[in-house]
């Protein structure tokens, strides 16, 4: 079996470790050899973050090049701009409809790009959801990651279940139901 | 056994437990902080863990359990090193007893670090041997094998992971056993106190053991030949993946070492190696150590053998590598077409995105009160940076941050700018866990030498950047007790610095005030903003922008916080981001930010 390829990006504090955990996880249970590349440090404080899965037969290393991912999981609008060209040719970009303006753009230094999803579709496979204000209909804002990935579900190869007791194991003991239900709304997309 | 996905850091805590580590020392410090992190997390409760105040306490506390025969790890960052390097040559002469480890966690292309120094340099400086792992995997046993040799030796052992392999995640086969060290206990010898004629006798001595490990070295089974041809690839660490990966179903005939011990160097592995090639491309990371030896080896023993790599301009001299640095290099050298061909897309030219403080961070507000309290002066003023998530401060709009050099230096910088441009006023910002660290001889320094500078600490009561540690001010430790909080205010007054306040910085008022009089103030001088992480303290007071809002954004422009942003051509504060600081309703000229009505 040939190596699958996923990225994170977004916003650092919107859960790209924990999303690249659940994948990992899912991958691991799975009987797969898996790899992980993590940002730690600095770039967590609401910097540009990007996260590695990458699992198949056997992987040496964690890294993924521009051209060679299969699927990439945007949690804003400009981050899915900035990596969408490290997808393959026939790969899958998933993205969160939100947009966060960096500090440059905030202070009027920079413009924050227009028509971003549009424009990323006439290239691009692309998927979209607004999953900020799905997860506010959940009654919880910070599970809008969990619906992504519910999305993200809908292309990749795992049951539901492995999804489910992934879900269980990785995030924290008393969200379990509330992350199911998050994953369930992306998954219904 | 059993599979568990666990990041580098974590595969080398739970390899030293394993490895029967009894004493662990350390100072936080991207990227090497999960380890000890995960030994206290997964520790047996007869395992001792401690963050120490600094990497040189830490280096001395571990050594100290050595001599007893505990077998002992110490964690940090690669400039960690530098502040615990005093001990460490010394020991490397002394010796120690029980296996001691000293992890460095070196950082290319550097994501959270001052400097991108080579560890290995320091492993050949100091004489010490020092693995280098390429894998998650590999590291969990490496550990082991980095115990079983210093114990066999007696010399402490560097382990050198870099950053791609700390934080790298991988399906990691562990196992229960645990080897179980018996202590001995300290035994009184002369051997343990260093003296000149004891240095010269031990000079011979741990030059003569390099020779011995080196031969060990070369029957490690953890550096391994493959392939065979006329050229050659050696790699190290993370860049043995991408050489790896690139050589995978490649049809041309190469030969490969992969080498984890780049001191002391194998040298009769390497010969072996070079047997029958002509050209060879060195992949290793940072500096050209391995490469250095290889030409060392070849005019040693007269081989005719290409070597490629740094020294020849055919492989980057700075930054991180990467699968596409290593293919290209292979192709560009060796001819070596990948199997795997990168297609570099379009990058689009796009704004960037630095990290920020968070919103509601009260270090945004202290940076404020100062930069407010010095404008209502007419004086110069020269602000001098640290270590910490207040490095951020140096980002517009606050722009607070005019040096940052290295742990502690910012209260010392300061003095040096004070000596030689007297009419100026110095203001040296540090955050509570830098002041433990190295903050404290500087304000000793600055008292003693009767300077005139005004140190303004940031006491969040955690060391937030590197993921919200303990440290004597916080009055928990690692083992989880509960002791006796440090306190700054009494260490600055036991100092003697002339004039001490503390001041809440989320009252801007009360805070600018503060600010003036410690400038004011002729001597030295320090304002403790007390004020806890917003990461850990999260505030419930959320705010919003009311109907009155004239659009001025005074608030966006003084302050940057990242939860207020202009929305459909209004000011907005994000619900979901507000740590409710409330700085912004100080700041806004006509009250038109508050609470949610009731």
């Amino acid at each position: 079996m040939k190596t699958t390829n996923i990225m994170i990006v977004g916003v650092g504090g919107q859960g790209t470790l924990l999303t690249s955990r659940i994948l990992g996880g899912l991958a691991l249970d799975a009987g797969y050899d898996v790899k992980l590349s993590e940002v730690h440090g600095m770039a967590q404080r609401g910097g540009s973050v990007v996260t590695y899965v990458r699992y198949g037969e056997k992987v040496a290393e964690p890294i993924i090049e521009e051209g060679m991912a299969d699927i990439i999981i945007a949690f804003e609008r400009l981050e899915a701009l900035r990596y969408a060209h490290f997808l393959k040719k026939d790969g899958v970009l998933i993205a969160n409809d939100q947009k966060i303006e960096p500090m440059p753009v905030l202070l009027g230094m920079a413009d924050y790009p227009e028509n971003v999803l549009e424009n990323l579709a006439k290239k691009y496979t692309l998927f979209s959801v607004d999953a900020m204000q799905q997860a506010k209909q959940l009654g919880n804002s910070r599970v809008f990651n969990i619906i992504v990935l519910g999305l993200v579900a809908k292309h990749m190869k795992f049951s539901k279940e492995e999804w489910y007791k992934v879900i269980e194991k990785t995030v924290p003991p008393k969200t379990v139901e509330i992350n199911k239900k998050a994953f369930d709304a992306g998954y219904q997309l | 056994m059993k599979t568990e996905l666990l990041m580098g850091n974590e595969a080398i805590a739970l390899g030293a437990i394993r490895a029967g580590v009894n004493v662990v020392c350390g100072y936080p410090g991207t990227p090497s902080t999960e380890v000890l992190e995960t030994i206290a997390k997964r520790r047996d409760s007869d395992i001792y863990v401690e963050w120490s105040v600094n990497e040189k306490v830490a280096m001395e506390v571990a050594a100290g359990a050595s001599y007893t025969g505990a077998r002992a790890l110490v964690t940090m960052k690669q400039v960690g090193l530098n502040v615990a390097s005093d001990p460490l040559m010394s020991l490397a002469y002394i010796g120690v007893k029980g296996g001691m480890v000293v992890l460095v966690a070196d950082d290319p292309g550097p994501i959270s670090s001052q400097t991108e120094q080579d560890t290995r340099h320091f492993a050949r400086f100091a004489h010490l041997p020092v693995f280098d792992p390429s894998t998650p995997e590999e590291a969990y046993t490496m550990i082991g094998e980095a115990f079983d040799l210093s114990e066999k030796y007696g010399t402490p052992v560097i382990f050198r992971p870099t950053t791609q392999v700390c934080h790298a995640c991988a399906s990691v086969e562990i196992d229960d056993k645990r080897y179980v060290n018996k202590i001995e206990g300290f035994v009184k010898d002369s051997k343990w106190v260093i003296f000149p004629k004891l240095s010269y006798q031990n000079h011979l001595k741990i030059n003569a053991l390099e020779e011995k490990i080196s031969k060990d070295f070369a029957k490690s089974s953890y550096n391994q030949i493959t392939g065979s041809g006329s050229k050659g690839v050696v790699a190290s660490g993370i860049s043995y993946t991408f050489v790896k990966e690139a050589l995978l179903g490649a049809a041309a005939k190469v030969k490969v070492l992969k080498l984890a011990t780049p001191h002391p160097f194998p040298d009769e592995l390497a010969l072996e190696f070079l047997e029958g090639l002509d050209e060879v491309l060195v992949a290793e990371e940072l500096d050209p150590v391995i490469e250095e030896n290889l030409l060392r080896l070849c005019g040693k023993a007269g081989l005719k053998v290409k070597i490629t790599g740094k020294l020849t301009g055919d492989m980057p001299v700075a930054g991180k590598h990467s699968y596409e640095v290593v293919a290209a290099a292979l192709e560009k050298t060796l001819g070596l077409q990948s199997a795997i061909a990168v297609s570099p897309g379009e990058a689009p030219p796009l704004p960037v995105r630095p990290p920020v403080l968070c919103a509601g961070c009260p270090h945004r507000a202290s940076f404020y009160s100062v930069k407010q309290a010095l404008k209502q002066t007419k004086y110069k003023a020269v602000f001098t940076g640290d270590i910490g998530c207040y490095t951020l401060g140096n980002a517009q709009p606050l722009d607070m941050v005019d040096t940052c050099l290295c742990m502690g230096a910012g209260i010392t910088i300061a003095q040096g700018l004070k000596i030689a441009e007297p009419n100026s006023k110095h203001i040296a910002f540090i955050g509570d866990s830098t002041f433990f660290h190295t903050g404290i001889p500087g304000i000793i320094n600055a008292v003693y030498n009767e300077n005139d500078i005004t140190v303004i600490i940031l006491d969040n009561s955690t060391t937030a950047m590197t993921g919200h540690q303990p440290h004597p001010g916080t009055g928990k430790t690692m083992m989880g007790n509960i002791t006796e909080k440090i306190s700054i205010e009494k260490v600055l007054k036991g100092c003697n610095v002339g004039y001490v306040v503390k001041a809440n910085p989320l009252k801007l008022a009360e805070a600018v005030n503060a600010v003036a009089k410690a400038v004011d103030y002729k001597g030295v001088s320090a304002v403790i903003f007390e004020s806890p992480c917003i990461a850990l303290f999260k505030g419930s007071d959320i705010q919003e922008v009311k109907e009155n809002c004239v659009g001025c954004q005074t608030c966006i422009c003084e302050l940057g916080c990242p939860a207020m942003s202009i929305q459909g051509g209004k000011v907005t504060i994000d619900q979901n981001l507000c740590n409710g600081c409330k700085l912004c309703v100080q700041v806004c000229p006509v009250q038109a930010i508050g609470g949610h009505e009731a």
